[in-house]
């Protein structure tokens, strides 16, 4: 009798536990969050808050304006100095990739500071220059106050923790962001060709 | 209930709220190995002795359907492999209920099963635990010791290899443990009339 009731319930309890574990994992599929972030946005979308941002020249704008267009859209902050200072350049090779889309008005890229106190317009204006800004479809900016960047760190699942030299260690990525404002893909932080792809397919469809 | 009962299950419960209070807490979760080796062994052992006080009823109703421990084990180990994944560390820190689940199931589904179930385990069944215990924490260590990736949004890279280069030498010096009792000592318990 203890030997089957042991049985049942260890059963009963191995169902349950995988069950607990299917769902943790989106199904098997994700043992890392930046993994589960990638499936869930990719399969339930999420709208962008409309945070106001003020851009490398000084001006203001919001996810609100930047609608209508694609946004490919990194998390940044200037004073980077290890891998995620070539976030910068993949955004210049992304500018010249989609030359045509941007100056058609159909894509814009956007990258934004989770480093407000420091990133000011001009660090924000300095970072686009060192990494060869073309001029035209690549927005530099930060969040107006902290709430606003709390929700945009949040809603784009991006974490940064402090690296213990005085920098950022980020899940760095490139946020696709539709025309209706939503957030639909995250992809390779250091892979434009798979971002330029992204875009290209989409306007086509 | 033993006499001495009671007093185990006060120190657990000092142990959980100790853990529990803010500075502790964020003290313990700064850093990935503190997470893994300090606070959830603590919470579960917290768990081990709140189960101390487990009235005799219950502890005769839960036997009943633990031959050998076998449930118990069970439950310990799949609650154990949930809070093993590196997505559940990050979600017990950016989402305050799975923080809540961590603080509620270390305890009762990892501490006290493992408590109520290991003095009736024998030979065999311990062998296997301790077994996949040992390589659990190989695996793990390899892994953490080689990615060159962080699996933790929340932690940093040197802390994700110094955390597997631990769980290498804790899997290996469990081991010698275990070879050590199973030449010069025991490691069976006592064979207990089970049925």
């Amino acid at each position: 009798m203890k030997v089957l009731r042991t049985l049942l319930a260890s059963l009963l309890l191995l169902a349950a536990g995988l069950a607990v574990l299917a769902v943790a994992t989106h199904g098997f599929r994700a043992y890392t969050s930046e993994t589960a972030r990638r499936i869930d946005i990719r399969e339930h979308p999420r709208t962008v808050p409309s945070t106001p941002l003020q851009t490398a020249d000084g001006q203001r704008t919001s996810f609100g304006e930047l609608r209508g267009r694609w946004l490919l859209v990194d998390f940044i902050y200037t004073r980077c100095l290890t891998y995620c200072s070539v976030q910068g350049s993949e955004f210049a090779r992304l500018q010249q990739e989609l030359a045509g889309p941007i100056a058609a008005d159909k894509v814009a890229l956007l990258s934004i500071s989770f480093d407000p106190a420091r990133d000011d317009p001009t660090a924000l204006a300095d970072y686009q220059r060192r990494h060869g800004d073309r001029g035209t479809g690549w927005i530099a900016a930060r969040p107006v106050d902290r709430a606003g960047l709390a929700e945009l760190l949040h809603r784009f699942g991006v974490v940064a923790v402090p690296d213990g030299i005085g920098g950022f260690v980020h899940n760095a990525a490139i946020a696709v962001v539709d025309p209706g404002g939503r957030i639909v893909a995250i992809l390779d932080w250091n892979d434009w060709q798979a971002a330029a792809g992204y875009v290209r397919r989409s306007l086509r469809s | 209930m033993k006499p001495s009962a009671g007093r185990w299950c006060l120190a657990g419960a000092l142990l959980w709220a100790a853990l529990a209070l803010p500075p502790v807490r964020h003290a313990l979760e700064s850093a990935m190995t503190l997470h893994m080796l300090v606070q959830i062994p603590l919470l579960a052992l917290a768990g081990a002795w709140l189960a101390q006080g487990t009235p005799r009823w219950l502890e005769r109703s839960l036997a009943a359907w633990n031959h050998r421990g076998i449930s118990g084990l069970l439950l310990a180990s799949l609650a154990g492999l949930a809070w093993m994944l590196p997505l559940a560390l990050d979600a017990a820190l950016n989402d305050p209920w799975t923080e809540l689940a961590k603080f509620l199931s270390v305890p009762l589904l990892i501490g006290a099963p493992v408590a109520l179930s290991w003095p009736r385990a024998g030979f065999v069944v311990r062998g296997i635990v301790l077994l996949e215990l040992i390589a659990t924490m190989l695996r793990l260590g390899w892994l953490y010791l080689i990615s060159p990736e962080r699996l933790c949004s929340n932690y940093l890279l040197d802390d994700q290899q110094r955390l597997g280069r631990m769980l290498l030498v804790i899997g290996f010096a469990v081991l010698l443990i275990l070879v050590w009792k199973l030449m010069w000592g025991h490691v069976g318990g006592h064979a207990t009339h089970d049925d």
